[in-house]
């Protein structure tokens, strides 16, 4: 793994998200709790939603255009709707959160 | 032959090993004891009863001078060590050198200072040790001094705690939006807030320390934001690093901690670590427990004997004597887990276990802790509970019988048993009441007063109901908001009034929430009860909004966004029209004319967002609020003005309207129009308001709706004068604010209370002044524009990205 320092845990709201510009599109950090950051595809599956946009509840994000539901630690749907997105390592060392550039990489490679 | 063994710190965690070493073999070696605080081994988690004063010094000593000197140490306190030389397998202290065969170091953690200016002045002090523990115990006896306590983990509460019972006024600053955030989650988080501020002490949370004033001493403490606190004493308590200076400096393997296997053996095999100062795993330590275990295995491993440490659960209590908490394991949510909650408002209880498969693998408790250990018993044994998860929450007591049947519990009840607490109503008197011909829950409230106040034992009371009446009684499917609570939107709307709720946790704890933070459904509608019934106290959440409502802009369909201008009463001019051309141009938007008589400028990017609002800011424009729960505009005609059938001034009475309602959140859009003559060429008769101008005065009609329903407006009152008309039309909208769910348009909420109702509420003068001026205590906070505040450097960071990697992986 090679981890790249990205910003502040703080630099995301909590239950916000912010997104990191990477080769194969957003990646988007969701900041769950005061401690607790996830990474993810930015994109919905369904229509391209920005679910960097969505409401944070636990560790769930709900897509702002048409409600689709997300876990953010296993990408998948919940619910009745069917897809999943794209996870990342991600994790938080002294207050700064760190992005796992061989996994965005990797998923650059696979896709 | 006796070997040489040196230790340096005499901590919890080297006094332990110690007395397992003497234990197991008293003559293996000769120790020496370094320690820089110039006394021994004492138990250092019970600095907090000694700062409170229900302890002293004395009865904290773990090893004394006579226990030492039995066991032959030589005890060199007050001499800090300079260097370690594993060359020549010497310690080297202030007043001289030992050799040893054997070294462990327990140099333990040191306070982390936060980088900000004054923090060197004379009064700012950490918690750590008897020195810090002496100065606040001096410094608290000063009548009428003031401490500030950095920091509202468990360390810095029971300095609070402890300053607070000598008599101090207290404020603890906490960076995170609940205290002890490791440790509890925001419901627990809130019950201690409120427990610490019944005892006096004032808790400030989102609270970021900028600086440390005063002259040489410290007299205030300054905040981001801009507040002063007054201070006498500045306790920091935010967190610690472990101390690995002489690790450091003698080239041992060192990461966060001094590393070591799990014999407690660092990178030079005849030099040991414990405690504080070590990483173990990737694991640092800073519970007592650990370190015990690490005494014990250390003490093996000095005496030749197999041992291992492995890292287990820990647990955390606060020694605040009256705050009963408890924390133990995972109690994050997520996929595959499930929550049990528990909440008890009446006494201030919060459980909450998580559960993933069949094993308990966190819990959060507090006010009730009785049956903590229990519960963390199961947690380490990894004890499948698949068997009792129906009554796991209550304890161990409700083990070991067949499944608890809900309804069997009820009609067990004895008739003594009290159902509503509130009004003291048993059940027996809610059976009197159904054999005295009750069946339904209106009448039993009508009767007994049962469920009649909080509400909360509704569900009890209908089972009641139900286990009485048999088949004669269906419990009613309830409106419940979302699945995250029983409760109806009416129910939650009356309770945050009635028990003045002013915040999220507190509305999920006093009406017990089943999920930890909400969801998307209910969140948005209780931030907006709260904003709307306490717009003094309760502070908007962003993160409790519907994407446009947090950006300001409406998203399309492609995550570009639309920004419109205000155009007060559709009035525009020429001025504006060239800025909002330029703007067009600059930001490459399409441009469309909208049926609210303003200009859409489509395809903004998210990030381009400030510099838009800023350029239209400069021209004088303000946010159209076109994305907003809130008022949208308000149409006119041209009115006597300029049009050859105009009655009044419909424009004017329209922006009036406009400049008094704009900025105000209400439960769904708000839509106005004024007509200056009953053609009606403003369409006021499909709107939320709508006001036809007519010679005799004006005739405000409410209810109207032109989207999914198509509905008249019907007729609320006839006035003769404008300032009436503006009267009526802002009574209406608080009316509707103050009382209407969320998501329902006015024409849905007159539905459902009647238009006789609102018109009788709104025919008392005197009830319509109260609303008027309850609706501008509102807009004080709220009528301003929002594109000026997050067009910001500060606030239009967050509209960029955090981080651009396609630039690095270009290099």
């Amino acid at each position: 793994m090679s981890w790249i320092d990205i910003c502040a845990v703080t630099d995301i709201a909590e239950r916000g998200a912010r997104i990191v510009k990477t080769e194969l599109g957003c990646v988007a950090l969701f900041r769950t709790g005061p401690e607790e950051v996830f990474a993810a595809s930015n994109s919905c599956p369904h229509k391209g939603g920005p679910l960097s946009e969505g409401i944070v509840h636990g560790r769930k994000v709900t897509c702002p255009l048409h409600n689709w539901v997300f876990s953010l630690e296993t990408g998948e749907a919940q619910g009745a709707d069917e897809g999943r997105i794209a996870t990342y390592p991600v994790r938080i060392e002294a207050g700064r959160v760190l992005l796992d550039a061989e996994a965005v990489a990797a998923a650059r490679s696979a896709a | 032959m006796t070997q040489k063994l040196v230790v340096i710190g005499a901590g919890m965690a080297s006094g332990r090993m110690l007395e397992h070493l003497f234990e197991a073999d008293p003559q293996a070696y000769e120790v020496t004891l370094f320690n820089a605080e110039p006394r021994g081994n004492y138990n250092r988690i019970m600095l907090s009863p000694v700062l409170s004063g229900e302890k002293s010094y004395a009865e904290i000593v773990t090893h004394d001078a006579d226990w030492y000197a039995r066991h032959g140490v030589t005890c060199r306190f007050g001499e800090s060590v300079v260097r370690i030389d594993r060359d020549r397998k010497v310690v080297v202290g202030q007043n001289g050198e030992v050799p040893y065969d054997r070294l462990v170091i327990g140099t333990g953690s040191a306070p982390f200072i936060i980088p900000v200016p004054g923090r060197e002045l004379d009064g700012v002090i950490t918690y750590r040790d008897l020195d810090d523990t002496e100065a606040m115990i001096e410094a608290a006896g000063t009548p009428g001094a003031k401490a500030v306590v950095i920091g509202g983990g468990l360390l810095g509460l029971e300095a609070a705690a402890g300053l607070r019972l000598r008599g101090m006024e207290v404020t603890v600053l906490h960076l995170m939006g609940h205290l002890m955030e490791r440790q509890l989650d925001e419901s627990a988080g809130y019950l201690l807030k409120s427990d610490l501020e019944r005892r006096g002490i004032t808790v400030r949370t989102r609270a970021s320390t900028k600086a440390i004033l005063g002259e040489g001493r410290v007299e205030a403490v300054l905040l981001d934001d801009g507040t002063v606190l007054e201070a006498d004493l500045v306790v920091m308590a935010v967190g610690i690093r472990p101390e690995t200076r002489l690790a450091n400096d003698a080239h041992l393997e060192v990461n966060r901690g001094i590393a070591v296997d799990a014999q407690l053996r660092s990178s030079d095999p005849s030099i040991f670590a414990l405690g504080e100062c070590v990483e173990f795993n990737g694991t640092l330590f800073g519970l007592v427990a650990p370190l015990y275990d690490q005494a014990r295995v250390l003490a093996k491993t000095l005496t030749g004997e197999a041992d291992a440490f492995t890292v287990r659960e820990l647990s955390t209590k606060l020694k605040v004597t009256g705050c009963d908490l408890f924390s133990a394991g995972d109690f994050a949510e997520g996929e595959g887990r499930e929550d049990i909650v528990f909440r008890d408002p009446a006494r201030g209880v919060y459980k909450r276990l998580v559960i993933e498969g069949d094993r308990l693998v966190g819990a959060v408790m507090y006010g009730d802790t009785a049956d903590s250990n229990w519960f963390f018993g199961l947690i380490k044994e990894a004890t499948p509970v698949e068997e009792m998860r129906e009554t796991l929450i209550f304890g161990p007591a409700f083990q070991g019988g067949a499944a608890v049947d809900p309804m069997a519990a009820v009609a067990a009840l004895p008739a003594d048993a009290e159902i509503c607490g509130c009004n003291g109503v048993c059940k027996g008197q809610i059976v009197a009441a159904i054999e005295a011909g009750a069946t339904s829950l209106a009448e039993i409230k009508a009767t007994t007063k049962a469920s009649a106040s909080c509400g909360t034992c509704t569900g009890l009371v209908e089972q009641v109901m139900s286990v009485t009446l048999g088949d004669g009684f269906k419990i009613p499917a309830a409106q419940n908001i979302c699945g995250c609570t029983d409760l109806s939107h009416e129910d939650v709307r009356r309770l945050i009034k009635a028990r003045a709720l002013k915040s999220q946790p507190a509305v999920w704890q006093e009406l017990g929430w089943k999920t930890p933070n909400g969801c998307h459904t209910c969140r948005p509608a209780i931030n907006f009860y709260l904003l709307a019934d306490w717009p003094l106290d309760y502070q908007d959440d962003p993160q409790s909004r519907f994407v446009n409502e947090r950006n300001h802009a409406n998203i399309q369909k492609d995550g570009t966004y639309s920004v419109m201008p205000r155009m007060w009463g559709g009035m525009t001019d020429a001025a504006e029209l060239r800025a909002i051309a330029d703007a067009a141009d600059k930001y490459g938007a399409a441009v469309k004319v909208t049926g609210g008589q303003r200009i859409d400028l489509l395809g903004i990017r998210k990030e381009d967002l400030p510099a838009i609002w800023n350029d239209l800011n400069q021209a004088g424009m303000v946010s159209g609020h076109a994305y907003s729960k809130g008022l949208r505009t308000v149409k006119t005609c041209v009115g006597s003005d300029w049009c050859r059938f105009g009655t009044q001034d419909s424009t004017g009475l329209g922006i009036k309207l406009e400049k008094k309602l704009w900025g105000s959140w209400t439960p769904h859009k708000v839509k106005l129009a004024v007509s200056g003559c009953p053609r009606n060429c403003a369409e006021a008769t499909c709107k939320d308001v709508g006001i036809i101008c007519v010679d005799s005065g004006y005739q405000v009609g409410v209810g109207g709706a032109a989207g999914m329903d198509l509905k008249e407006t019907e007729r609320l009152v006839d006035v003769k004068s404008e300032e009436e008309a503006i009267e009526w039309t802002t009574a209406f909208i608080q009316l509707y604010r103050e009382n209407a769910k969320y998501l329902d348009r006015p024409y849905k909420w007159v539905a459902k209370v009647g238009l006789d109702w609102v018109r009788q509420t709104l025919s008392d003068p005197a009830e319509r002044t109260a609303l008027n001026e309850r609706f501008e205590i509102s807009q004080s906070v709220y009528r301003k524009d929002p594109w000026a505040d997050h067009a910001r450097p500060e606030k239009a960071a967050s509209f960029r990205l955090v981080a651009d990697l396609t630039q690095e992986a270009a290099e």
